[in-house]
């Protein structure tokens, strides 16, 4: 029996990405990042478990600029992927699923978490 | 009756029964983890910069070590869990996309389990 010439549905290439589907993309980006970012906290944990040499040697790497660039992308990233998943949250209670609800709230989740990050690392700063 | 086709019935493919619960466990994690988040957001706010006494002394109080514990382990589950969401829907190959999957559950754990550890020894005062 063929079952390779049914019918397919209409893949990835086909749409057009919107105010919905480019924040869907970011939320899996986002999600992905985060869990390659992780291996940087895991880092800094095992780093301070073993002594001052080693968390001394862990300030280092993460006071190189390139390292607090992807710090702050990760931070953006956690941030965005919180709000982003709050959505998809409320959407599996059937809230605010209708698009002009979903545009609106694609548009608060990129710009707060923009917003946010950038408040978090000026209060850590501060 | 099955309507799953006579090939497919014999190769033993298709649902495995699991799908609704692994869904369930991606929420639940994702609901478990917003406290989470935004208590491992305001704690890099208080100690950003902390020296190796300041940052032991942070992780070790016992209410931020459970919660720590607690983060590193419901993280690393809703990891492992939205990666193989990612691979089942990118990858087509049956062999590639299992060892994705596995593969990335190995690491997932590992890094927990690392995790975990040196926040444990770092509470324990080792």
């Amino acid at each position: 029996m063929h079952t390779d010439n049914r019918p397919l549905s209409p893949h990835l290439q086909i749409y057009k990405l919107g105010w919905t589907g480019i924040p869907s993309i970011m939320n899996r980006i986002t999600g992905a990042a985060i869990t390659v970012g992780s291996l940087l906290v895991v880092y800094w944990l095992i780093a301070l478990a073993s002594g001052p040499e080693a968390y001394a040697t862990a300030q280092g790497f993460f006071g190189n600029i390139l390292v607090k660039i992807a710090l702050f992308g990760f931070t953006w990233a956690l941030i965005y992927h919180t709000l982003a998943g709050i959505r998809h949250l409320f959407w599996d209670f059937g809230v605010g699923i209708h698009v002009p609800s979903v545009v609106k709230l694609a548009k608060v989740t990129i710009v707060g978490s923009v917003i946010l990050t950038v408040l978090v690392w000026i209060l850590a700063y501060a | 009756m099955s309507l799953r086709s006579p090939l497919r019935r014999a190769k033993g493919l298709g649902s495995a029964k699991t799908g609704t619960s692994t869904w369930v466990a991606e929420r639940v994690t994702a609901i478990a983890l917003i406290p989470l988040v935004v208590w491992f957001l305001v704690g890099l706010i208080v100690h950003a910069g902390a020296d190796f006494n300041e940052a032991r002394a942070w992780i070790a109080s016992p209410v931020n070590a459970v919660l720590l514990v607690l983060l590193l382990g419901t993280m690393f589950h809703h990891a492992a869990l939205g990666m193989q969401v990612i691979y089942e829907d990118y990858i087509h190959s049956e062999g590639l996309k299992m060892v994705s999957i596995y593969l990335t559950k190995f690491v997932a754990y590992l890094l927990a389990a690392a995790s975990i550890f040196a926040v444990l020894k770092i509470a324990f005062g080792g």
